[in-house]
């Protein structure tokens, strides 16, 4: 069952990564194939596991106190292009 | 004497009594990173801040005030981890130039102890692979190529050329940071480790790899490629080091909310010289197809080890671990889609000069920064997570994820201690055959021993265990129970005991690089 060309288009335009060429396309049948395996395994009343520490109950939120901040100096830096405080992206 | 008689142990020792200074030990290991730079282990080598950082340890030194036992130890971090100040590539296009604004936790951790940051090491780009074949700063060269003990065993060819192109792979993706350990430039290292990638070569490279429990050492800073199974991993050359460094890096970090809260109490390991009172599980699905005869009687002959010195050795089973390899190509390249999604050169890294769109600028950056490799994974990952194609791939590899975890659960229920496996399938390829197959595949196949674990969140450790017919180290791998690191370790340093690996002789390698070579050992600098 190969991917269609729509699903291709789709993909590209979700990952804003294209396939290149039809390399790209073989290897992405290539990984859906090799994935199929997983219904091989019955699954039946099994939750799906989101983290491994699900029993410890990591995820906390913490108090909405600033602790941090004032860097924007710091992380303007590393960008090519900014005007003022403002990274800049092409129009459109 | 020299660096590659040293233990960390003898050279904090060393440190402490004045014998050699922190800027002389410095010294000597950039003199050698320059000198084997043909392994391209480092990408970058800070030497500047490197030096500072160890001229102020040698000021505490001499006031009699050390940070604690890695002051003035050099270390190297893997490219993955953000450094403030200094260079942070993935060994991407996608972030070649990027300067971390701010330390990875674990790296401010080291450098508040007063280790000396010699520079960041080689990987496979964005970490993913398991040679570090595939990072745009060319491939790692695994140290031992160059050893007598593999050179004896080369098969003689009539061309002295011919030998360069025998050299094997480190394995990966954290291969720089293995070569630096083992060919003497660093006492320690960082490395990732998300399906093998501290483990595998750290087999490769005969040196001990540590991958930590999840949640035990912090991930923040750096750069993630799975955040539900990413950790931090330690590379070293014997288990007390990595105890080491596992105790000054392990602990809450608020600034990592998947770090947890229990406190950490750094250990120090007992030799143990009783192990009747251990039971070593053996995974029969470990005996994956494709495992060399030679590590399967190597493993065979580890679990006589312990039988034969009153440990109680089972076969036990693992039934969901074939599904591992696909489990985690699902979940990965999910998660890899995601996390990838960051990269579209607005705030940093590559950034295209197309500018018709900002659409089509991303689109451009993307193409432009990441290597096949990586985009062929957001490709996938992103078909997984299709509205159609959700519960059937996504959902459903959570669901393998938790059977696979639970054979675990039931095994360490049954009163298995600690697991005892082979870490890898064969000794190193050599790199011309290694890069035959494609990434995808050659993973699939090279996890397939250490990967479940990183899917089950547990602790795991690489021992170099014996030297190949071709003279490459082969380890083995002990997987224990979360959080159990201090026993998982002690396990393993009687087993590091027991089988007395041998020290790499390096040969002297003159073609490679210009400056005079001592006619000794090569890392003799006397």
């Amino acid at each position: 069952q190969k991917v269609s060309l729509e699903v291709l288009d789709h993909l590209e335009h979700l990952a804003l990564v294209d396939f290149r060429d039809l390399e790209g396309v073989e290897r992405l049948q290539k990984a859906i194939q090799f994935a199929d395996q997983l219904h091989e395994v019955n699954t039946d009343g099994v939750e799906p596991m989101d983290s491994v520490l699900e029993d410890r109950w990591c995820l906390y939120l913490r108090e909405d106190y600033v602790t941090e901040g004032n860097c924007t100096k710091e992380l303007l830096e590393n960008a090519r292009e900014t005007v003022e405080e403002y990274f800049v992206a092409p129009p459109g | 004497a020299a660096l590659k008689d040293w233990l960390r142990s003898q050279v904090s020792a060393a440190l402490k009594e004045g014998r050699v200074t922190p800027t002389e030990l410095c010294q000597r290991c950039l003199a050698l990173i320059k000198s084997t730079k043909f392994l391209n282990a480092y990408i970058t080598v800070t030497e500047e801040t490197a030096l500072k950082q160890a001229e102020e340890s040698e000021e505490r030194y001499k006031r009699g005030q050390p940070l604690g036992i890695l002051d003035g130890i050099p270390i190297a971090v893997k490219d993955n981890f953000s450094t403030a100040g200094i260079e942070t590539t993935c060994a991407s296009n996608m972030l070649k130039g990027y300067i971390s604004p701010y330390n990875a936790t674990v790296v401010q951790k080291l450098l508040d102890q007063g280790a000396v940051l010699l520079g960041k090491t080689n990987l496979d780009e964005f970490a993913m692979g398991s040679g570090s074949t595939d990072g745009v700063f060319g491939p790692v060269r695994n140290p031992w190529s160059y050893s007598k003990q593999y050179k004896e065993k080369s098969v003689p060819k009539s061309h002295s050329e011919d030998k360069e192109s025998n050299w094997v792979i480190t394995g990966g993706s954290s291969g720089g940071s293995a070569a630096a350990v083992s060919s003497f430039t660093c006492f320690a290292a960082l490395g990732s480790d998300t399906g093998g990638s501290t483990r595998n070569p750290a087999a490769h490279c005969g040196v001990v790899g540590l991958k930590p429990t999840y949640g035990l050492i912090s991930r923040h800073g750096l750069i993630p490629l799975v955040n539900s199974m990413d950790v931090p991993g330690i590379l070293t050359r014997c288990v007390d080091d990595a105890a080491v460094l596992l105790g000054s890096l392990a602990g809450h970090d608020p600034k990592d909310s998947t770090t947890i809260q229990d406190d950490f109490k750094p250990f120090e390991l007992p030799n143990l010289t009783d192990v009747s009172k251990l039971s070593i599980g053996i995974p029969k699905e470990y005996h994956a197809p494709g495992l060399s005869s030679e590590i399967l009687a190597l493993w065979s002959k580890a679990a006589d080890l312990f039988k034969n010195a009153g440990a109680k050795v089972v076969e036990v089973s693992l039934p969901h671990t074939r599904y591992s390899i696909v489990c985690y190509h699902v979940l990965c390249t999910a998660e890899v889609a995601s996390n990838m999604a960051r990269f579209d050169g607005l705030e940093y890294g590559h950034r295209s000069d197309v500018k018709d769109s900002t659409e089509s600028m991303y689109a451009a950056t993307r193409r432009e920064g990441f290597n096949d490799v990586v985009r062929g994974r957001i490709l996938s990952g992103n078909y997984f997570l299709l509205k159609e194609n959700y519960e059937k791939y996504f959902v459903k590899a959570q669901k393998v994820r938790r059977l696979i975890a639970n054979d675990f659960v039931k095994v360490f229920r049954s009163g298995v201690d600690i697991l005892l496996t082979p870490t890898t399938l064969s000794d190193a390829a050599p790199y011309t055959e290694f890069i035959q197959e494609d990434n995808r595949t050659r993973s699939a196949q090279d996890d397939i021993l250490t990967q479940a674990a990183n899917m089950a969140g547990l602790p795991a450790i690489n021992v170099p265990t014996a030297l190949s017919e071709r003279g490459l180290p082969v380890g083995l791998q002990f997987i224990g129970r979360s959080f159990q690191e201090k026993q998982l370790l002690t396990v393993a340093k009687w087993f590091e005991k027991q089988v007395q690996f041998p020290v790499i002789e390096l040969e002297e390698v003159k073609r490679h690089d210009n400056d005079v070579f001592q006619h000794q050992k090569s890392a003799s600098f006397s």
